[in-house]
Formats: C-alpha cells, sequence, structure tokens
C-alpha cells in the first residue's frame, strides 16, 4: 500500500494540526512519509511542539486511517492543493506562513492570479453597499476575480455582485469547508461553489471559531493582487486583513467616509496610515503593474453618457438633479414641484431603464 | 297569580328573547329564580325587592318563583332587572290591562327604582326587530343608541314609576323617534389633521393610497421620522362610516360598553393596542369571550406600533383574522364570532437600536441582532401587507418650513372618491375595497396593456418579486388608478404601485 508525501500533509492538516506546527514536522523530516515508518521516540525528539500535538501524531498513526480518510473527502466532492502541487496558487506560495493544504469546493483558474481582495464590515451600510457594489462591477469589467470572506455584509455584497454579472469570484473561508458559516448564506455559498470557488484551509468539519477567522485573511491578501477595504469599524477583522495584505506586498486600498461615521474609522485610519484612498477605479489600476498590462489588451469601456434625446423634459430634470446628489424622493419632489404620485412613477421606471437606483430608504441617485 | 314579560339576553352580538315567568303562590316567602342565572341575575333579587320598594309600591308577601325562559340557556347581564320587577308587578295586580306581549323590557334598576344605562342595547333592539318585536322599553340613556331600527318603538323611561304609570295608562309617552339625518358628515371634527405633517410628502401619499383601498400598510424607518404621528391621522383620511357599517360597529363597541355617550359610532374606530397586549386582548375572549381589539377595530384601523416589540405568537394570531375578516373564539361556555375587517398599519424600526438606516444617526446594533429583530416579522404576516414604506426623519428646516400643507378633509374627498368608485364595481358582491378583491376577479376588474405587461416583466426581473406579489401589485396599481378616477390601469399607475414594493427583497428575503 502506498502512501504519497502529499497525503500524508493531508493527514497531518486533518489531524488538526497547525500550520507552524506542520513546518515544524516537515523541517524535521527530509521525507513526512518517514514519520509513519520511524520510533515513537523520534516523534516525541521534535523540538517545539506540545506533547499532545506528538501524541496525537502517534495515537492516529495508521496507513488504514489515512486511506480512509481520504477516501472520505473524496465523496464529500472536495478537490484538495497542496503545497507539492503543480495547480498551487502562485501568488499564495509565497506569502509568509503560507497553507499546506487547501480544501476548495470549484476549481481555481489560472486566471485568478488577478485577483483583488474586496473586504469590509459584516455591516454595510447604504454608503458602503453602493460602493461596494460600483468598484465591484469595474473591477469585473476589467475581467478581475473578486477575493473575500463569504462573510456577511461587504463580503456578500461583493460575492454577488461579482455572481450578478457573470464575473469570477473567490470566497475565503474560516471553517471547514463543509460548514456552513453563516447559515444565512446557504444560498450563496452554493452558487460561488458553483460559478467560482470556495477555498479553505481548516480540515473537514472545523466550527467557525472566532480565531480562525484572522488567520484565513492572510489567505484573501495572499490570493490578491491588492486588497481594498470597503468599511471597517475601529476594530475590525478587514484590518487585519489589510495588514496581511501590507505584510505580504499587496497594496492597500481603502474607501473614505465621513469622518463622524463609526463604520469608516478604521479605512480612514488606513489612508491615515499610507494605505491609498480608492476615490476611482483608476485608483487601483495606477497601483497595479499587471492591471496595466490587462488594461492594454482590452480596453476598458468608457462609462457611456446618457443619451438625453429619449428622455420626457420631467426624467431629464429629475436626472440633472441627481447627477449633482443623491437626494431623497420628498426633497426632488419639493425642488422640482412634481407631484409625488407622478414622481414615484417616474422613478420606478428610471429604476427600470436602469439610469437610476434607491441608495437607502427612498434616497435616489445616478447609477 | 301567573304573568310572563319579555326581555332579551346576548349570545355574542345576537340576542335572544327570554321570557320572564312570575308566580305568585301561597306559603311561605322566598324569592326564587330558576333557570339558569348568572350571578349578575340571581344578584337583581335584591334591586328589584329595594326599588319596588322605594318607588312606593308594595312587594308581595308571598312564595315568589321567577322562571328564566328557555330554561337551558345560560343567561347573564343586569338588563333583566326591569323585566323581573314588572313581572312580580304585574302577578301582584298593580299593573294590568297592558298588551306586553310584543313589548321587550329592557332595564337596570337601582335601589331607587331609578334606570340605569345598560351595555349592548343596540345589538338587543336590532335582535328583537329581527325576532318581529315592535316595541322596546329602554333605559333613558339607552335612548340615542337604540333609535337606529324603523319599525321599532322605543320609550325611554327613566324611572320604575314611571313604566309602571304608562303601562297602566296613567301617562303618555312619546316613542323616541328616529331622526333621519342621523349621521351627520360634517359635524365631526378632528383634533388632528395632515396638515400637521410636515414634509413627508410620500408617506402621505402612500396613506392615502392606503386608505382608498383599504390596503394593510407598513411603516418603516429610525425613530422621529413621523411614523406613529402619520399613522394617527390616518383616521382623518378615511371616509365615514355608512349607516350599515357604524351599525356594525356600534354594535360591538355597545357590548364592550365602550359607547361614551351611547350614541352610533360615526367615525372608523382607530385602534392603537400597546406592545405589551396579549394574544387574548388582540383577538378577544375570557370566560364569555368578549371581543378583542381585532373586533374593535372592525371597518376602522388596528394600528401596532413597534411591530416587533410585539411577541411573536401575538402577532401571528393576526393572521387568520387578517385573511377571514372574522374571528371566531371558542371556550368551554360558548364559541361567538365577531366580525374584524379591519385595516392593519403596523410601524417599526429596523433594529434594536432604531437608528438602521438612518442618514443622520450611528446605529450601533450587530448585524446578527438586525437579523434577529426583522425575524420576528413573520413572512406569512409580511405576505398580508400591501404597501411598504421606508421613513427618514425630517430635517429641522423642513419643520420651520411653512408649506401650506393639504388638510384631511381635502384628501378625505379624494379618498371617498375612489371608495365609491370601489363600491360601485363590487355591487352585489359583498366586497367593499380592492384590497379585498379575490383572485378570480383580479382579472376582470385589473386587465393591463401591452406596456403595462412589459413594465410588470421588467420588474420582475429587476426586484425579483414573488409570484404572490404580482396580484398585490394588481390590486395596488387598481387602486391608484380609482384615487386617479381612470377606468384603466395606465402605465404610471403600476410603476407607482412598484414602488411601494421595492423592500421586498430588501430586509427580508
Amino acid at each position: 500500500m502506498d502512501i504519497t508525501e502529499r497525503e500524508v500533509l493531508i493527514w497531518l492538516n486533518s489531524l488538526g494540526i497547525g500550520n507552524s506546527n506542520i513546518n515544524k514536522i516537515i523541517d524535521d523530516f527530509n521525507d513526512l512519509r518517514e514519520i509513519l515508518e520511524v520510533h515513537n521516540e523520534q516523534i516525541y525528539s521534535i523540538e517545539n511542539i506540545r506533547k499532545e500535538v506528538k501524541e496525537k501524531i502517534i495515537y492516529n498513526k495508521n496507513k488504514d486511517n489515512i486511506k480512509r480518510m481520504l477516501y472520505n473527502i473524496e465523496k464529500h466532492d472536495i478537490n484538495i492543493i497542496t503545497i507539492y502541487d503543480e495547480n498551487y496558487p502562485k501568488r499564495l506560495r509565497y506569502i509568509d506562513d503560507n497553507p499546506k493544504v487547501l480544501y476548495t469546493k470549484g476549481t481555481i483558474l489560472p486566471e485568478d492570479s488577478l485577483g483583488i481582495a474586496i473586504v469590509g464590515s459584516r455591516k454595510a451600510t447604504s454608503y458602503g453597499k453602493w460602493a461596494c457594489e460600483k468598484f465591484t462591477k469595474e473591477l469585473l469589467d476589467l475581467g478581475i476575480t473578486i477575493i473575500s470572506g463569504l462573510a456577511l455584509g461587504i463580503d456578500t455584497i461583493a460575492h454577488k455582485t461579482a455572481l450578478d454579472n457573470g464575473g469570477r469570484t473567490i470566497g475565503v473561508i474560516g471553517n471547514g469547508i463543509d460548514v456552513i458559516y453563516p447559515k444565512k448564506n446557504l444560498s450563496l455559498y452554493k452558487e460561488v461553489g458553483e460559478k467560482g470557488c470556495i477555498i479553505s484551509e481548516f480540515p473537514l468539519g472545523t466550527p467557525p471559531l472566532a480565531y480562525n477567522f484572522p488567520q484565513r485573511n492572510r489567505i484573501i491578501s495572499g490570493l490578491s493582487l491588492g486588497v481594498v477595504v470597503i468599511e471597517a469599524q475601529e476594530k475590525s477583522g478587514s484590518l487585519i486583513t489589510a495588514h496581511h495584505g501590507i505584510d505580504q506586498g499587496r497594496d492597500v486600498f481603502a474607501l473614505p467616509g465621513n469622518i463622524n461615521s463609526i463604520f469608516s474609522v478604521g479605512t480612514n485610519k488606513l489612508i491615515k496610515d499610507g494605505a491609498k484612498p480608492l476615490l476611482e477605479i483608476d485608483d487601483i489600476i495606477e497601483e497595479i503593474y499587471e492591471l496595466q498590462e490587462k488594461l492594454s489588451l482590452n480596453k476598458m469601456q468608457k462609462k457611456t453618457e446618457i443619451d438625453y434625446s429619449n428622455y420626457s423634459e420631467t426624467e431629464i430634470n429629475i436626472i440633472r438633479i441627481l447627477e449633482e446628489e443623491p437626494m431623497h424622493l420628498d426633497a426632488i419632489s419639493y425642488k422640482l414641484g412634481i407631484d409625488i404620485a407622478e414622481l414615484n412613477s417616474i422613478l420606478t421606471i428610471l429604476e427600470l431603464k436602469g439610469i437610476v437606483k434607491e441608495l437607502s430608504s427612498r434616497v435616489f441617485t445616478i447609477c | 297569580m301567573y304573568s310572563k314579560i319579555n326581555t332579551c339576553v346576548l349570545q355574542g352580538l345576537n340576542g335572544n328573547i327570554i321570557e320572564v315567568e312570575t308566580d305568585l303562590s301561597r306559603g311561605l316567602p322566598v324569592f326564587n329564580i330558576v333557570g339558569l342565572a348568572d350571578t349578575s341575575i340571581k344578584e337583581s333579587k335584591e334591586r328589584v325587592r329595594a326599588a319596588i320598594k322605594n318607588s312606593g309600591y308594595e312587594f308581595p308577601l308571598s312564595r315568589i318563583t321567577i322562571n328564566l325562559a328557555p330554561a337551558n340557556l345560560k343567561k347573564e347581564g343586569s338588563q333583566i332587572d326591569l323585566a323581573i320587577a314588572i313581572g312580580i308587578l304585574k302577578s301582584s295586580g298593580i299593573i294590568s290591562g297592558f298588551d306586553i306581549d310584543n313589548t321587550v323590557f329592557l332595564g337596570e334598576l337601582s335601589l331607587d327604582g331609578k334606570l340605569n344605562p345598560i351595555q349592548g342595547a343596540l345589538p338587543m333592539v336590532i335582535a328583537m326587530r329581527q325576532l318581529n318585536i315592535s316595541r322596546c322599553i329602554v333605559p333613558y340613556e339607552n335612548k340615542d343608541e337604540c333609535n337606529v331600527m324603523e319599525d321599532m318603538e322605543i320609550i325611554p323611561i327613566r324611572d320604575l314609576k314611571e313604566v309602571v304609570d304608562f303601562l297602566n295608562n296613567e301617562i303618555r309617552i312619546t316613542p323616541y323617534i328616529r331622526q333621519k339625518k342621523l349621521i351627520d358628515l360634517n359635524t365631526e371634527e378632528h383634533l388632528l389633521d395632515f396638515s400637521d405633517i410636515k414634509g413627508q410628502a410620500s408617506l402621505k401619499r402612500a396613506l392615502e393610497v392606503s386608505a382608498a383601498g383599504a390596503h394593510n400598510i407598513i411603516i418603516i424607518g429610525p425613530p422621529g421620522a413621523g411614523k406613529t404621528m402619520a399613522a394617527k391621522r390616518l383616521p382623518t383620511i378615511m371616509p365615514q362610516l355608512s349607516f350599515e357599517e357604524s351599525i356594525e360597529v356600534t354594535k360591538i363597541y355597545s357590548i364592550s360598553g365602550l359607547l361614551p355617550s351611547n350614541s352610533l359610532v360615526k367615525n372608523p374606530p382607530f385602534r392603537s393596542p400597546h406592545h405589551t397586549a396579549s394574544a387574548t386582548s388582540l383577538i378577544g375572549g375570557g370566560r364569555i369571550p368578549k371581543p378583542g381589539e381585532v373586533s374593535l377595530a372592525h371597518n376602522g384601523v388596528l394600528f401596532l406600533d413597534e411591530l416587533p416589540e410585539f411577541p411573536k405568537n401575538v402577532l401571528e394570531v393576526l393572521r387568520q383574522p387578517l385573511e377571514d375578516g372574522v374571528v371566531t373564539i371558542s371556550r368551554t361556555s360558548a364559541s361567538l364570532t365577531y366580525p374584524a375587517k379591519f385595516m392593519f398599519i403596523a410601524s417599526m424600526n429596523l433594529c434594536p437600536c432604531g437608528y438602521y438606516g438612518s442618514s443622520l444617526h450611528e446605529c450601533t446594533c450587530s448585524q446578527n441582532q438586525i437579523d434577529r429583530y426583522l425575524g420576528k416579522i413573520s413572512n406569512p404576516l409580511l405576505d398580508r401587507i400591501d404597501i411598504h414604506i421606508e421613513v427618514s426623519p425630517v430635517k429641522y428646516d423642513d419643520l420651520q418650513k411653512d408649506n401650506n400643507e393639504e388638510r384631511s378633509s381635502i384628501i378625505r374627498s379624494r379618498v371617498k372618491k375612489a371608495r365609491d368608485i370601489q363600491l360601485e364595481r363590487f355591487k352585489g358582491n359583498r366586497i367593499f375595497t380592492n384590497s379585498q378583491m379575490p383572485t378570480r376577479d383580479i382579472k376582470k376588474y385589473c386587465n393591463l396593456t401591452n406596456s403595462s405587461e412589459n413594465i410588470m416583466n421588467l420588474a420582475f426581473e429587476r426586484y425579483k418579486f414573488s409570484g404572490r406579489t404580482y396580484n398585490k401589485l394588481l390590486k395596488l396599481s387598481r387602486t391608484i388608478a380609482d384615487l386617479d378616477g381612470e377606468e384603466k390601469i395606465q402605465d404610471k399607475h403600476i410603476l407607482e404601485a412598484i414602488r411601494y414594493r421595492t423592500l421586498d427583497n430588501k430586509y427580508w428575503g
């Protein structure tokens, strides 16, 4: 019965042995397979690993166990990519503390190497939602893969926008790939798995423990060319992703917000610390060489100017007024002197045509 | 000596004739009441005895037996006092020669012989009329409430002596005649008015549409947006009750003892129970079931402020009355059906702290808290609400502005016009408003033009509406077209209706 080094690695990971411990084990043995053959004494003599971990290895060290475990994973329709594999994401390979084993649902494509991470708080304000949708769409137009964390809020909006526009998206999660968290995202989880890819470094069945999430954030930034932080409170996991990004040499972009908004404290601070304020999509393109290359290949679509000839005078007035700033329905009615019943229907038709959209409660803006 | 007097007891809103049979016979003086009488009737012995004595008549010293027939029906209510007293007086010969077969006696006695007003006088009188009784003797204070039936002589009486004199033909009492112009449309002054609300034009418009078609509405927004203020003013733009509606409402209020002036209820009732209300107080109940808030809101408005603060079980009981327009309450002693056809208004914040979605204030709730808060409102309940509208607070500047806001009376006249169109449309169908339109009729009354169909298709793609929303949109468009006085639903009507449904997938979904 033959066992490859790759399989031993997967087995160690599935025992729940952390990345740093696996690193130490790899350093200690020339070939990982030796760990199954050597005397227990030698395992005990590995330095800097807690005794319980060693005992776990010794207790579980059985080739049949390993085969059974691998069979189990196969059954679940889950792919595994290890550091020994060719298709291990290139960018991820060179980060500090790179994950040794990745469980994936869906496939990672070569073009996913052109990816940008979009992260933010679990609770999105209407401003954050709007900005997230806007920049996600513009990045998708460039053919970029959107990478995020499949959490609530900004993450969900980023993934959803990507899927709705037929783009590629990768979700990196902080629990076992067979565990769905948050439960609310079940359908999103399925869709990303089908049309994009879900990645986890945690063995099957790992619950969504709080300390898993900072850890998975390094994969989000590691997979991408740059990290965009849409909204973050003062202490936010998104900031951890940004800091991982900085450590890994990625460009970090932050969406500026009102200084009195608690949802923009984190992003504004990032800008103060040197992150690039994200005002328009060009801010990202300027910084990332790979994107400029790509851009020269497929010219970015210029935003088409609104052709006014097709609209009535009232409609044009409304569009003009909204081009200046987003405005509440009542205020539009007051300013233009249009009856609310009529305005209701005009705004609906403009929304159906995709010219305007509702930002938050009855506040409208140009798309 | 034997006598037989008619009176009435209620079961729910239905009245039954009760025959009070009195027999005086020789023997030890005792006073017995038989025939499943409840405590309030058993106690009437003492009231009757004192009232007869204090009115200057002699209380007969003999064996008195009162039988309340039919003997198998449980009876309650103090209105039987008068009939018992008259029975005794007739048996002892003090009253003579008067045909009392076709007369019903209602009234509670006080010890000095005065007649106290009773609860439920109107439903009793109406029931008696249906049972071919043509004369009612009622306490003076109840006369305004009672005189709504034609062909019914209402004789208002102040005390026992007056009845006896009247029955002995010693005095004349002119029957109280129903005044033709009972419901005066213009006298009713509301303290509240729509013009009190500054700005909020879209909210006002939504309320107008909702009143025009009796569509249920939910108002969502942060504190200070004027949700409660606007909802409280909704009755001022609703058309006044028709005579039939008014009687239905008055009956319910009469048996609940909630008629302050003992006259007809003219305005649509507005009920806003506090969120600590129990399911029973909302639906009705008690040993002998009394109408609850949903019935008291019949033909009017039930307003639940801060909807998610209501316990979930309380909200879920609303589902059936919202659908059927009636509630049936079963208890061991009785199973009664009360009407409960009301317009439902709810207001709510989007999160426990209230500020989610506000542009003026930060919300400090976590996403989970928000989800849990919204989760208290179940989808079946939301499905029964036609109009969803979000509001945001008015800025201080707007409050200062004097914009000459429209007065309620002007809005009401538009609503009335739209309601009249609907009454005409559904004539003879036992339906009064567009919101009650059954699915099979939707095709008949809500025909769409080709371009409207296109808009619908676009909207379904854009907003991902569910199939159920389709019918709601049609009904809403029908109401908006009625407000416009248009016979055909046009594009703009559909488009406006869509605006009231775009929240569908925003917070729940």
